[in-house]
């Protein structure tokens, strides 16, 4: 399944960040006795001027369980600029562990993914209840290359590895009456630091919930993944497994599920919930229907280069995968329904 | 041995504490090593060193008093000066590396966006103050100079607003700043009064 275009030819490997400078650059930072005295007059860009406010109630850090590697059907991803592995795994909203970009991969190493449960349920022919092994073995995987459009302006494009939803809806049985399906991230306070302060959890409800419409969720793009890049999920992707729904903003990517159900009526959404006039159900990637503070027109595409060598490219409808979904909603007003 | 003059030494740990930084922020931003979007990190570190050089400089005044030191005050000029230097770098940032020098998008959001505008307004304002700042220029407008420069207080409010619109949830922050800004309005509480009632 090739989804996007390839554009490989301007993709610079030099401008690949070399991983150990990445890593060591917060070591400089405090070694330059810079975090101490300049965050006097500027908070440096990567942490908030309160953070020393918002205590850390963490329990004494685990070693983050390595990802693991993946059998999966490969990709040929030789026509992909892909966003760097690095990128993908430090940049990240996922409020349950703070809100800031680099608070995810942080601090979601205290999350504990094996054992796992997550269950089909409502309206459905059989319950299954799936545990972490069942994750990675139960489906064959293969592997996708989406672009992911934030609705905050920018997008990545990734390499998942995972299977269809529609593979494991189709495995529970779809009941006749079931026009919508419901999705629940993780409730667990004692390793999810947002969820146990609102200071650092960004104020929104949890468990954060999602949705789609039943036809949304059997269509084939729609997809559920258990790793990136070849291996199994680091815990700030949303491990061990999330969803991925390429024509919808990301906030519609539910990360870390425990929680999939089938119903008659549409399920409650957390970003909807917490503001209604900005973020709606359907949240496709629409070029022509702004972000009441932002435009949604174009985007900054997240690959490898500094501040001179950035792309910002045109938003497609439907993020450019409109041939496969645009019939889902080909009678509704997508301006209403955003 | 001569002593050095307090406002000196002062001043130069003031040009340190503004460029170093802002100097280091450039060079990763530019070697793609400030985080995973460089241009974020560089539009956010120069839009909050704004606000935070503004409350800085509203500090100047309150201490001066309280510990009595009077010289204080001939810094305040340059803080002020270094609010505007980072307002002018967060505003050709946002242009420059977000907007891709793309003068009609640039006008299209500037109209559109009520916390575009606001920001905006804010930066007319510290714009007007900064051309103001020379003190021929002082001597000039007399009594208007006051005038003109009180309206730092109600910049101090638009750049709050248009940093808390900026959040998508996580307000905390945005609050912890403005009991900051309402603490150092407080402080002016008369001279404000009478600003509003003979402006």
């Amino acid at each position: 399944m090739k989804i996007i275009k390839s554009n490989r030819s301007q993709f610079k490997d030099h401008q690949i960040t070399d991983e150990d400078i990445f890593n060591n650059k917060r070591d400089f930072l405090k070694k330059m006795g810079f975090v101490g005295a300049g965050s006097l007059i500027t908070s440096p860009s990567h942490a908030g001027l309160f953070d020393w406010l918002k205590s850390d109630d963490t329990p004494p850090k685990k070693d983050p369980e390595p990802p693991k590697p993946l059998n999966f059907k490969a990709l040929d991803k030789s026509g992909f600029e892909l966003t760097p592995e690095q990128k993908v795994t430090h940049y990240n909203n996922f409020y349950e562990f703070g809100t800031s970009k680099q608070d995810p991969s942080e601090h979601a190493h205290n999350l504990t993914t094996n054992p796992w449960e997550l269950t089909i349920s409502g309206l459905v022919e059989q319950k299954i209840t799936l545990n972490y092994e069942d994750l990675f073995k139960r489906f064959a995987l293969e592997e996708r290359v989406y672009r992911l459009r934030c609705v905050e302006a920018w997008s990545m494009v990734i390499p998942w590895v995972g299977f269809s939803l529609a593979d494991l809806l189709k495995q529970a049985g779809v009941s006749s009456g079931a026009k919508y399906v419901s999705f629940k991230t993780l409730h667990r306070p004692s390793e999810m630091r947002g969820q146990s302060s609102r200071l650092i959890g960004g104020s929104i409800p949890y468990p954060y919930t999602e949705g789609l419409r039943i036809d949304e969720a059997m269509n084939p793009l729609a997809f559920l993944a258990v790793g990136l890049y070849g291996k199994s999920l680091p815990n700030q992707n949303g491990a061990p497994i999330r969803l991925v729904v390429p024509w919808k903003y990301g906030f519609k990517s539910i990360k870390s599920i425990t929680e999939i159900k089938l119903s008659k009526i549409m399920p409650k959404t957390t970003w909807n919930l917490s503001a209604p006039n900005e973020y709606g159900f359907y949240a496709n990637v629409n070029p022509d229907v702004d972000h009441p503070r932002w435009s949604q027109a174009s985007e900054r595409l997240i690959t490898s280069g500094g501040l001179f060598d950035q792309q910002r490219i045109k938003t497609l409808p439907f993020n450019g995968y409109a041939e496969q979904v645009a019939h889902l909603y080909k009678d509704m007003d997508l301006r209403r329904h955003f | 041995m001569k002593t050095l003059n307090p406002v000196f030494v002062i001043k130069v740990a003031i040009h340190l504490c503004a460029l170093t930084p802002l100097l280091f922020n450039y060079y990763w931003s530019i070697t793609d090593q400030n985080g995973a979007d460089p241009v974020k990190a560089i539009i956010h570190f120069t839009g909050i060193g704004a606000l935070n050089i503004l409350l800085l400089t509203l500090l100047v005044s309150p201490s001066a008093k309280f510990f009595k030191l009077g010289w204080l005050m001939q810094t305040r000029r340059l803080i002020g000066l270094y609010c505007f230097f980072y307002a002018c770098c967060h505003l050709l940032n946002f242009w420059w590396f977000e907007l891709g020098f793309q003068v009609s998008l640039f006008i299209e959001e500037l109209i559109k966006r009520p916390y575009i505008w606001l920001g905006m307004s804010g930066f007319v304002i510290l714009f007007l103050l900064a051309i103001t700042s020379p003190h021929s220029v002082r001597r000039k407008l007399g009594k208007n100079w006051q005038r003109l420069h009180y309206w730092i207080y109600p910049a101090s409010i638009l750049v709050w607003i248009h940093f808390y619109w900026s959040r998508k949830a996580d307000i905390s922050e945005p609050f912890l700043y403005l009991t900051v800004i309402l603490i150092l309005l407080a402080l002016r509480k008369q001279k404000l009064k009478n600003w509003i009632r003979f402006r």
